[in-house]
C-alpha cells in the first residue's frame, strides 16, 4: 500500500513518528495526570498541532519549489484563504455568545452596522460546506492565477514577484473593513467546532490528531506524485522546461495541476491552523510570512519532502523559543538563516545527511 | 525717533483716518510718536464715540506700535491700570494678568483683575478695528503680506474696507495684489443695487475661481432679473468647467508626484535587477538607510535644516552604496546565475538591516524635518495650488534619472556595465574586470536607493519598516516598464502613479492600489517582458 | 492577429471552422509522398530577416542534410517547425493534413515531430532509463502520466533503444554524468522513444570523436527509411558520409539543393562559402 515510501527513509521515519505521536500525545495529555513528569500540557499539544499544520504547508511549498522549481512567494495567501474559510465557519458557530449577543451576525458586522450576513458568508454555517471551501477557494485562486501565468510562460523570478504581488494585494484587500472579513482584527473569539468547545483538552487533542493525519496523508499524496512518472516529469520541468515541451508534455497543464494541488494542501493546513491558534487576520497574507515559509523548506532541504517537515519544525521551534527568550534576536537569526542556508547549505539539512550516506 | 516711511502706501491709512472722522478732518492730526501717545491716552475715555475718534487718531499716527494695540483691543486684551491710568496689553495668566505697557513696550509684571480696567469695544468699533488692521497690513512693504491681507478681507468687507481697498488699488504696484483686490471689489459689486454694476461684475468674475464668487453667483442665478440670472448661470458654468479642469490637473500632479516616488524607489532596482539581473530584496532597506542617513545628519546639524538635506544626498548615496557593495561582495557574488537563491539571501539581509536599525534607533518612526524652502505651496490660482515638497520631488526624480542615464550612456563605467550585462565572458576577454564592474554597478544602484531614501524622508515616515512598503511597488514598476530599460522604468513609474491617483477618487486609496497590482499581474501575463522589452535575439 | 483580421478569418467562406474540422494529430496523411511542406516562410527579429521566403519539402523516409554558414537560419528553421517560433508569413504542413503553425510545441511533438537540440539537452538529474521512459510515446496528459506504470513490452522497448544508442550498461547512471557524445546519443534515443515520423537533428556530432561520429552516422542512416530525418550539421566530412540529398541554407533561404557533389560544384555555393 505504501509503495511510495519505498526507499524513502526520511518518510518512513516521519510516518512512524506521526503514528507514535498520535497514540502517545493523547495518552500523556488526557490520561497522565497534571503534575506528573510525563504529562504533556494542552499548551504543548496545541503548539505541536500548529507545527504539524506548518509542516503540511512546508510540504506543499516543497512540491512546487523543490520539485517543480517555482519559487512561490504567495503560498501564505493560500494558507490564509483556507484559514479564513475555516474562520468563517467558526465565526458563525459563536451565535449569540458574542460581545453584542447578536444571534445572526458576527460581532464585527454588528460593529459595522450591517443588517445581514453578506452573500459570500452564506453556507459557511455548515461545516462540510466550509470544508469544501477550504480546498476550493485556494485551489480556484491558484488555478486562475496559474492558468494565466503558466500559459504565457511567466517563469523564474518574475513569477516569484508576481506571486508576492498577489499575496500583497490580498493583504491590502483583507485589511479593508468593507471586504467583510473583519478587517484589521480578522476573525477571532471562536467558541466551538462541530459542537465541541475549542477550549477543552479533548478538542485540542482531536485537532492535534487531525493535523497529524492531514500531514501524513498530504505527505503520502505528494510522495505518490513524486515517485510517479509525473513526478519525474515535474523535476524535468524544473531542470529543462523546453525539452519537456519538445517530447510532448503540456508543461503548462502539469504546472497548473501541481500548483493547484499544492495550493489546496496549503489551504487545508490553514484550516487546521486557525482553530488551534484561535485567530486568523490579514497579517497571514503579509509577504514576509510567505517568504518565511520558503526558508523552512530551504533549511530542511528542498526536493526532499521529509526535509520540508524537518525544516518547518526546526524553524518554528526556534521562533517560539527565541521570540520568547530574546525577541530582538529573532529577526537577526532568521535573516542570518536565509543568508547562510543559501550560501553554505543549498541542499539543506537533508542534503547533509545524504552526503554522509554517500560518503559512508 | 520713528523713521518715517513716506511711501505712497501709507496714504490710505492716513485717508482712513479722514473718512472715519470727518469731524477731525479739518484739523490735520499730529503725526508721530507724540500723536501715538496722545491717541493711546484718549482710548481710555468712556464714550464709544470718543473712542472711535481715538482709534482713528491712533491709526493716523502711523506709528509702528499701532497694530499690536489694535489687535489687542479687538481681542479684548487692552486695559489700563486703575491707579496710574497706564494703557497696557494684558495676557491672562493663572492668577490675573501679565501686563506690558503700550507706550514703552516694557513688561510691568503681574496685575490682578481688580487692578485693571478693560477698554471695551462694541460691534461698530470692532469693524473699524478690523478694517484698520487690514489697512495697516496693506501698507506692509512685502507684497506677499499685502496679498494675504487682501485675502483675509474676503467676506468681511464693510463699506470702510471697500473704501480702503479702492484707494489702495490706485497705488498698488504688485500685479497679483491688484488682481486680488479687483476680484474682491467685483464680488462686492455683485451685491450692488445697480443692475449694470452687477452685470459688469458677473462678466468680470466669470473667470474667477474664488469660492466666494460661486456662492454669490448661485444666489444671483435665482435672481428675478432674467438677464442677471442668465449671465450668472453662464458664468457659473464656465467656472465649473474650469474647476473640473484644474481638479484633473491637480490629480495629474499628485499622480506625477506619486510616480516620481515610485521611479525614485525603482530606479536603483532598474540598475541592479534590470542591468545585472540580480534580485535584491534588500533594496527597500537601502532606501531606508538613506532616509535614516538624512535623519542622522539633521541631528548632527540641527541649526542648518535647509543645508542638511543637501548634505544628506551625497551622504546617503555613500552609505547605501557602501552597504550595497558590501552585500555584493559578501553574498551576491557567490550566487550569480542562481536568481532564486539571490532573492532569498537578500531577503535575509533585508531582515538583518531592519532589525539593526530597529536596535539602534528604536522601532518607532523618526521624524525628519522639512526645511523651510520645501514647505508651503505654490498657488497657481484659487483652485490649484501645488505643494513645494511634491514639486521638488518631481524635479529631483527627473534630475536623478537624467544623471543616471548619462552615467550609463556616457561614462566608461556605464560602458563597462552595459558590456558586462550583455556578455560577461566577452567583456572579460576584452579586459574588463567583471567582478569590479559588478561591485560598482551594484553600489551605484544601491546608492541611488539611498538618494531615494532622502527624498522619501520628506514625504513619509522614516521607520524600520519603510523599506518593505516600497519593495513590491519598485519591482512592479521595473517589471511593468520592462527589465533592463531605464526609460521603461521612468514611464512605467509615472503611468502607474497617475493611474493610481486617477482611480483613487472613485475607488479609494487601498482599492486603487489593489487594482493597480491586479492590473500589473494581468499585464505581465500578456506581455511577460514589460512595456518596453529589451531588444535582442530571442533565446 | 488584429481583431479585424480575426473576424475576417471567422467569416471566410472557403473554410469551415476549426472546431468542425478538428485536426487528427495521430494520423499524418503522407499519401503524396511528402512528410513536410515548408512554403514561403519568413520571420524577422527586430528587423533582421532570419528566414526569408524559405521553401523546401521532405519526402517520406528521406535523410536530408542541411548545411549553411553561421546565421543562415538553420536553428530558426527548426524552431519554426517545432512551434517554438511563429513565422511572420508562410505555411508549414506536416503531411497533407496537419498545419503545424496552429499547434503548440507539445502538440507538434505528439503529432510525430522529434527534435534534438544543438546543445545536448537531457534531464541531468534523472538516470538514463528515466530519461527514455519520460520520452516514451503514449498519452502524456497529467492524470495518465501520474497513473503510468511500465508494462514489460515498454521495458523491452526502452532496453532495445538503450542497446541502439550503446548505453545499455549504464541504465541507472545519472544523465548529468555522461560524456558529451553520450548525451548526444541519449538525446537521439529519447527521440526514438517518441517514435516520431520526422526527426530534426541539430548538430548531432558536435564534440564527438571520429569513432563516435561514424557510429552516429550509421545510426542516422539506419533510421532513415522508417523515419524521415533532417540533419543540420557543420562538419562536411560527416555530411558527405551520410548524405544523399543536401540543402544549402543562406541568409534564410535555400541557396542550392542536390547531391553533395552537385552542391559542392554549385557556383553560388562556392561564392558564399569561399567569398567572392
Amino acid at each position: 500500500m505504501f509503495y511510495m515510501l519505498k526507499g524513502d527513509r526520511g518518510g518512513q521515519a516521519l510516518l512512524l513518528l506521526l503514528s507514535i505521536a498520535v497514540v502517545l500525545v493523547p495518552v500523556l495529555n488526557l490520561v497522565v495526570p497534571e503534575g506528573h513528569a510525563l504529562h504533556v500540557s494542552t499548551f504543548t499539544v496545541t503548539l505541536l498541532g500548529k507545527y504539524l499544520a506548518f509542516a503540511l504547508l512546508a510540504v506543499a511549498v516543497d512540491l512546487v519549489w523543490g520539485y517543480m522549481g517555482i519559487l512561490s512567494l504567495g503560498h501564505g495567501a493560500f494558507f490564509a484563504l483556507g484559514g479564513y474559510a475555516m474562520g468563517m465557519y467558526l465565526m458563525l458557530q459563536i451565535g449569540d455568545r458574542g460581545v453584542y449577543g447578536n444571534p445572526d451576525l458576527p460581532d464585527f458586522m454588528v460593529f459595522l452596522n450591517w443588517q445581514e450576513v453578506p452573500w459570500f458568508w452564506q453556507g459557511f454555517d455548515n461545516f462540510w460546506f466550509a470544508m469544501i471551501m477550504v480546498a476550493l477557494v485556494p485551489g480556484l485562486l491558484a488555478f486562475v492565477f496559474g492558468a494565466l501565468a503558466f500559459r504565457s510562460r511567466v517563469t523564474g523570478v518574475y513569477l516569484s514577484i508576481m506571486t508576492q504581488a498577489l499575496t500583497y494585494a490580498l493583504m491590502l484587500a483583507f485589511f479593508r473593513n468593507e471586504m467583510g472579513f473583519g478587517g484589521n482584527n480578522g476573525l477571532t473569539d471562536f467558541k466551538d467546532i462541530l459542537g465541541f468547545s475549542l477550549q477543552s483538552d479533548s478538542t485540542r487533542v482531536a485537532l492535534f490528531i487531525a493535523s497529524a493525519a492531514a500531514l501524513a496523508l498530504g505527505y503520502l499524496a505528494c510522495r505518490a506524485i513524486v515517485v510517479s512518472r509525473l513526478g519525474k516529469v515535474v523535476v524535468a520541468i524544473r531542470d529543462t522546461e523546453d525539452r519537456v515541451r519538445f517530447i510532448g508534455y503540456r508543461v503548462d497543464h502539469i504546472k497548473l495541476a501541481i500548483f493547484t494541488f499544492s495550493a489546496v494542501l496549503a489551504g487545508i493546513a490553514g484550516a487546521l491552523y486557525v482553530p488551534q491558534v484561535g485567530i486568523i487576520n490579514p497579517g497571514e497574507f503579509s509577504p514576509l510570512r510567505s517568504i518565511e515559509l520558503v526558508v523552512w523548506v530551504a533549511i530542511g532541504g528542498r526536493a526532499t519532502l521529509y526535509g520540508a517537515v524537518l525544516g518547518a519544525f526546526i524553524v518554528n521551534y526556534s521562533k517560539t523559543y527565541l521570540t520568547g527568550a530574546a525577541p530582538e534576536v529573532w529577526l537577526f537569526a532568521l535573516g542570518a538563516l536565509f543568508v547562510l542556508v543559501t550560501l553554505y547549505l543549498p541542499n539543506g539539512l537533508a542534503g547533509l545527511s545524504k552526503k554522509k550516506e554517500a560518503a559512508a | 525717533m520713528l523713521s518715517f516711511v513716506t511711501k505712497n502706501r501709507f496714504l490710505p491709512v492716513w485717508l482712513l483716518g479722514l473718512c472715519l472722522l470727518p469731524a477731525l478732518a479739518s484739523a490735520t492730526p499730529p503725526v508721530g510718536s507724540d500723536a501715538f501717545a496722545q491717541a493711546v491716552e484718549r482710548l481710555q475715555v468712556k464714550s464709544y464715540k470718543e473712542r472711535e475718534a481715538a482709534v482713528a487718531a491712533l491709526i493716523s499716527s502711523q506709528d509702528e506700535r499701532v497694530k499690536p494695540v489694535l489687535e489687542a483691543m479687538l481681542n479684548a486684551r487692552l486695559f489700563y491700570t486703575k491707579k496710574d491710568k497706564i494703557t497696557v496689553i494684558g495676557i491672562k495668566t493663572k492668577d490675573g494678568f501679565s501686563i506690558t505697557g503700550v507706550l514703552d513696550q516694557k513688561s510691568l509684571g503681574n496685575a490682578s483683575k481688580s487692578q485693571l480696567k478693560k477698554i471695551k469695544v462694541n460691534n461698530k468699533l470692532r469693524r473699524i478695528l478690523r478694517a484698520g488692521i487690514a489697512a495697516l497690513t496693506l501698507s506692509d512693504p512685502a507684497p506677499e503680506v499685502r496679498l494675504s491681507a487682501v485675502k483675509q478681507m474676503y467676506g468681511k468687507l464693510g463699506n470702510a474696507g471697500i473704501q480702503i481697498l479702492t484707494t489702495h488699488f490706485e497705488t498698488e504696484t504688485d500685479s497679483k495684489v491688484r488682481e486680488e483686490i479687483q476680484t474682491l471689489l467685483h464680488i462686492h459689486d455683485l451685491s450692488s443695487d445697480d443692475r449694470n454694476t452687477v452685470l459688469k461684475a458677473v462678466a468680470a468674475l466669470s473667470k474667477s475661481l474664488h469660492p466666494e464668487v460661486r456662492n454669490k453667483l448661485e444666489l444671483l442665478k435665482d435672481s428675478t432679473d432674467q438677464e442677471i440670472s442668465a449671465a450668472s448661470g453662464d458664468a457659473l458654468k464656465h467656472i465649473q468647467e474650469q474647476l473640473a479642469f484644474y481638479a484633473k490637473v491637480k490629480t495629474a500632479f499628485f499622480g506625477l508626484s506619486l510616480g516620481s516616488v515610485l521611479v525614485l524607489a525603482a530606479i536603483g532596482l532598474a540598475i541592479t535587477f534590470g542591468v545585472m539581473g540580480v534580485i535584491n530584496m534588500a533594496h527597500g532597506e537601502l532606501i531606508m538607510l538613506g532616509a535614516y542617513t538624512t535623519y542622522v545628519i539633521q541631528q548632527l546639524m540641527p541649526q542648518y535644516i535647509g543645508m542638511s538635506l543637501l548634505v544628506a544626498i551625497p551622504a546617503a548615496f555613500l552609505v547605501s552604496g557602501a552597504v550595497g557593495i558590501l552585500i555584493e561582495r559578501l553574498v551576491i557574488r557567490h550566487l550569480y546565475g542562481r536568481p532564486l537563491e539571490t532573492l532569498l539571501a537578500t531577503f535575509g539581509i533585508s531582515l538583518i538591516l531592519q532589525q539593526t536599525v530597529r536596535t539602534i534607533f528604536s522601532p518607532l518612526n523618526r521624524s525628519v524635518e522639512t526645511p523651510q524652502w520645501m514647505s508651503g505651496f505654490l498657488e497657481i490660482n484659487p483652485a490649484l495650488s501645488l505643494t513645494y515638497n511634491r514639486l521638488y520631488i518631481i524635479l529631483f526624480c527627473l534630475l536623478v534619472f537624467a544623471v543616471l542615464f548619462l552615467v550609463i550612456k556616457k561614462t566608461s563605467l556605464g560602458l563597462s556595465v552595459r558590456a558586462v550585462s550583455q556578455n560577461r565572458a566577452m567583456a572579460r576577454a576584452m579586459g574588463i574586470r567583471a567582478s569590479r564592474v559588478d561591485a560598482l554597478t551594484f553600489g551605484l544602484g544601491s546608492g541611488i536607493a539611498g538618494i531615494a531614501g532622502v527624498a522619501l524622508s520628506q514625504i513619509t515616515n522614516v521607520g524600520p519598516n519603510m523599506g518593505q512598503d516600497y519593495i513590491i511597488d519598485s519591482f512592479m514598476v521595473v517589471v511593468f516598464g520592462g527589465v533592463g530599460n531605464l526609460w521603461g522604468t521612468l514611464i512605467g513609474g509615472f503611468s502607474l502613479g497617475i493611474a493610481n491617483k486617477f482611480m483613487e477618487p472613485w475607488a479609494g486609496a487601498v482599492l486603487a492600489k489593489i487594482l493597480v497590482l491586479v492590473f500589473i499581474i494581468l499585464f505581465i501575463q500578456k506581455r511577460p517582458r514589460g512595456l518596453f522589452p529589451q531588444k535582442g535575439r530571442v533565446n | 492577429m488584429s481583431a479585424l483580421a480575426k473576424i475576417r478569418e471567422t467569416f471566410r467562406r472557403d473554410q469551415v471552422f476549426d472546431f468542425v474540422n478538428k485536426q487528427d494529430y495521430s494520423r499524418v496523411d503522407t499519401s503524396h509522398g511528402q512528410i513536410l511542406y515548408v512554403e514561403d516562410v519568413s520571420v524577422s527579429f527586430d528587423g533582421f530577416k532570419a528566414i526569408n521566403e524559405l521553401n523546401f519539402y521532405i519526402e517520406v523516409g528521406e535523410l536530408r542534410c542541411m548545411i549553411g554558414p553561421n546565421g543562415a537560419g538553420k536553428t530558426t528553421m527548426m524552431d519554426i517547425i517545432t512551434g517554438k517560433t511563429r513565422p511572420d508569413q508562410g505555411s508549414v504542413w506536416f503531411g497533407q493534413n496537419i498545419n503545424l503553425l496552429k499547434m503548440t510545441e507539445p502538440e507538434i511533438a505528439q503529432a510525430g515531430v522529434g527534435r534534438k537540440f544543438q546543445k545536448p539537452t537531457v534531464f541531468e538529474h534523472h538516470d538514463i532509463f528515466e530519461n527514455l521512459e519520460m520520452a516514451m510515446a503514449g498519452n502524456k496528459g497529467v492524470w495518465s502520466t501520474f497513473r503510468a506504470r511500465l508494462s514489460s513490452e515498454q521495458h523491452d522497448q526502452i532496453a532495445s533503444v538503450m542497446e541502439i544508442i550503446g548505453l545499455s550498461d549504464c541504465a541507472k547512471q545519472r544523465a548529468g554524468a555522461l560524456s558529451h557524445g553520450q548525451k548526444q546519443w541519449l538525446e537521439i534515443g529519447m527521440l526514438l522513444m517518441q517514435n516520431p515520423k520526422l526527426l530534426l537533428v541539430d548538430e548531432p556530432v558536435a564534440g564527438m570523436t571520429h569513432q563516435e561520429m561514424d557510429k552516429t552516422g550509421e545510426l542516422l542512416t539506419s533510421l532513415a527509411g522508417e523515419h524521415s530525418v533532417v540533419v543540420v550539421e557543420h562538419d562536411m566530412d560527416f555530411v558527405r558520409s551520410i548524405a544523399k540529398k543536401v540543402s544549402v541554407l543562406h541568409q534564410g533561404s535555400i541557396l542550392a539543393e542536390g547531391s553533395m557533389d552537385e552542391v559542392q560544384n554549385n557556383q553560388r555555393v562556392i561564392e558564399v562559402y569561399l567569398g567572392e
